[in-house]
């Protein structure tokens, strides 16, 4: 068991992932000697050559471009987005054809490259650097879209997300680079949790919080602010927007019979409300309340003088529970 | 026509015309051989024959799926008419361990692959995306998006070089990749990319833009103020200008570009100036946009009839081989008709199967639903067919 930050776990995966299989490269916008803008990929350069962290031009639907026709001739490559706002000029290679070729080749083509996309808000920058674009790539099948929370679940999750045949966005959420955690990296096969399940990650009798990603741990936070109160709140982190492990969630909340969910990306048309149809059509009869969401409100991210009235903060959270409990 | 106007006759007046001494090429339109020392070819003639019946062969491929488009047997069809020279040459130049990334209009380029026809026609008819194996056969999947398969070219011919396989000296190793674009692809933001980022990293990969003069309704003086094959510079790549509709000089280009690219010397631009006869596809008409007299003009350059002029001329195309290949040619145009209405619509469920390669909760829970809702519907019809009640 090891202490580290989520960028670091992170790190530490890539680094496992790339010892491991020589197909395995990075690619992306100063990635090599400066490590990445996050540091993400510090001294990876260094020790696997340039050949396989690939400083690229300035141009994301290159860099995105490039890495399916590399995955073409057998390689597996990573892609760095440097910041969510500037995965929009790759959107037309993510969409037409990276999720596509598979099905467009009935089988016969594999496009096995992961995207790793810093996500969300809340580290106080310009334009650009803080949205939240994942329901856009969830709607879009085949791509997987998955957001890891904890520094154990970022060092296994990309490393599953590199093992896997399909395309994957990994969402790292931007703001808890510095969280730190145990992560456990001695794990075997079969003691890692699959890359597309819920866990609990406080079992509570009130209600249920779902969130994933950056809000994780603002739910726990929640969760732990209403205990306090007497309220005793079940966290669910989601770790995957698409698939969508419904059935983890629909168990929590035929226990607690109230959700609320918790996410940075806006709530209107956002992957949250795709769960609560999806509870609503398969836990109607146990819910005690309409499903709450709290999220980022429809507008172009604001400027970061004022992000924290955009973010959801404990506060919104605890009001929409008091809500749900009220009902 | 009002004077602030801008109609389509007045902006193709403004198209550069390439200057004929830069242009590659080895057969003028009269069927007259030219040598070229930097460019020339040295093929045998049955060479030659194989490929004037591949130009053929292609050609009746264009009105016989014309044809079955018109018969409501495919739902569209992009013509090819004209660009023979461009696309036979080009395929031919390519080895097999190339790997091909066309557009939606290269028919000439697979069949010199070794494409059966009938895969591409049942991409047109909507039995599936290009029924061809791209693996086996070394052509990607047709790109309806403009210019998107440039990227991935490049990519896969970045890949090439980590496999080592740039530059050994083995004929069969060294590897290129090719991407077959049209003159309106190289407006597209993602074609600038491709070019600058393969010169950036000196892939194995030539970018073979056929200028057919137009994008649908467009002409190429709306897609560039410069001649194409200029772009290459910006790039720091060469850029070479060749005839599209002469055969011979559209393999030497492309194959030296290849050789080049497999040798370690990087990217290079082909432009094959060429001209679509027929519609952009069967949905458009191109009387609305451009003239007769253009069409007419360009009649004149037509890629089969020079190749057949100097063949005839040199005595290496007699009747007895004219009749074999006219034989050639109906029995392909009847494997077309009969095979067309002959291709099996995939099993509707089977639309789920390839959406992912491991899997996927939500795409198997609307698999159930979608077949549950079948059974039913058939459940119902049966009923109804023998008089029952629900």
């Amino acid at each position: 068991m090891e202490t580290m930050a989520i960028g670091r776990a992170i790190n530490a995966g890539l680094r496992a992932a790339m010892d491991r299989d020589p197909r395995v490269l990075l690619m992306g916008e100063d990635i090599g000697a400066l490590g990445g803008v996050f540091r993400v990929t510090d001294g990876l350069q260094k020790d696997f050559g340039e050949d396989r962290v690939i400083d690229t031009p300035l141009a994301e639907a290159g860099i995105v471009g490039t890495a399916i026709g590399m995955a073409l001739r057998g390689y597996r490559p990573v892609c760095e987005m440097q910041f969510n706002g500037f995965v929009f000029p790759a959107f037309n290679q993510i969409t037409t054809q990276l999720a596509k070729l598979r099905a467009r080749s009935r089988g016969r083509l594999s496009v096995p490259v992961v995207l790793r996309i810093p996500s969300g808000g809340g580290i106080g920058s310009v334009e650009h650097h803080s949205e939240s674009p994942e329901v856009l790539f969830a709607h879009t099948a085949g791509l997987r879209v998955v957001a890891p929370s904890t520094p154990h679940d970022a060092y296994w999750m990309v490393q599953q997300s590199i093992a896997s045949a399909d395309p994957v966005l990994f969402l790292e959420p931007e703001r808890r680079y510095w969280q730190k955690g145990e992560v456990d990296t001695d794990l075997g096969p079969g003691q890692v949790t699959p890359l597309h399940r819920a866990r609990v990650l406080r079992p509570g009798t009130d209600a249920t919080l779902v969130a994933y990603g950056p809000t994780t741990q603002l739910a726990l936070d929640a969760a732990a602010a209403a205990a306090q109160d007497g309220t005793e709140l079940e966290v669910v982190d989601l770790r995957s927007i698409s698939p969508l492990d419904v059935d983890t969630v629909a168990e929590s909340v035929r226990r607690t019979g109230r959700l609320v969910t918790v996410s940075e990306a806006p709530t209107f048309h956002g992957p949250m409300a795709e769960l609560a149809a999806r509870i609503q059509e398969s836990c109607f009869y146990s819910l005690e309340a309409p499903v709450k969401r709290v999220g980022g409100w429809h507008l172009p991210y604001p400027v970061a003088r004022v992000e924290e009235h955009y973010l959801p903060s404990v506060d919104r959270v605890l009001d929409a529970v008091e809500q749900s409990l009220a009902a | 026509m009002t004077d602030t106007a801008v109609g389509p006759v007045r902006a193709h007046a403004q198209q550069p015309a390439p200057r004929r001494q830069e242009m590659v090429q080895l057969l003028d339109e009269h069927g007259v051989r030219h040598h070229d020392p930097e460019h020339d070819v040295d093929l045998s003639p049955a060479e030659l024959r194989g490929l004037y019946r591949e130009m053929v062969l292609m050609r009746r491929l264009d009105s016989e799926a014309e044809a079955l488009q018109r018969k409501g047997q495919l739902g569209l069809w992009a013509g090819s008419r004209g660009q023979e020279a461009s696309q036979v040459g080009a395929g031919r130049a390519v080895r097999r361990q190339d790997q091909l990334f066309p557009s939606y209009r290269d028919h000439g380029a697979l069949l010199a692959r070794g494409v059966d026809p009938l895969h591409v026609l049942s991409l047109f008819r909507g039995v599936d995306h290009g029924g061809w194996d791209p693996v086996e056969v070394g052509v990607h999947p047709y790109t309806l998006v403009i210019a998107a398969q440039m990227l991935p070219a490049v990519g896969y011919a970045m890949g090439v070089q980590r496999d080592g396989a740039v530059g050994t000296g083995d004929p069969d190793r060294d590897t290129a990749a090719i991407a077959f674009f049209g003159d309106g692809a190289t407006s597209q933001g993602e074609a600038a990319e491709a070019l600058n980022w393969a010169s950036v990293f000196n892939a194995p990969v030539v970018f073979f833009c056929q200028n057919n003069q137009w994008a649908i309704s467009e002409p190429v003086s709306r897609q560039s103020p410069v001649p194409l094959h200029r772009r290459a510079e910006g790039a720091g790549m060469p850029g070479v200008l060749v005839d599209g509709n002469d055969v011979l000089a559209v393999l030497s280009v492309v194959r030296s570009a290849l050789d080049r690219a497999r040798g370690g010397g990087g990217p290079t631009f082909v432009e094959s100036f060429t001209f679509r006869m027929g519609a952009h596809t069967t949905s458009d008409d191109p009387t609305r946009y451009r003239l007769a007299a253009e069409v007419d003009a360009w009649r004149e350059k037509d890629p089969i009839d020079r190749l057949r002029t100097y063949l005839t001329a040199e005595g290496e195309l007699d009747e007895e081989f004219e009749t074999a290949l006219a034989a050639e040619s109906e029995a392909f145009a009847v494997r077309l008709r009969e095979g067309v209405p002959a291709l099996q619509d995939p099993a509707p469920a089977s639309m789920f199967d390839h959406a992912y390669a491991e899997p996927h909760p939500q795409v198997l829970a609307e698999r159930d639903e979608f077949l549950a809702a079948w059974e039913q519907q058939d459940a119902d019809a049966h009923a109804a067919a023998h008089g029952g009640t629900r």
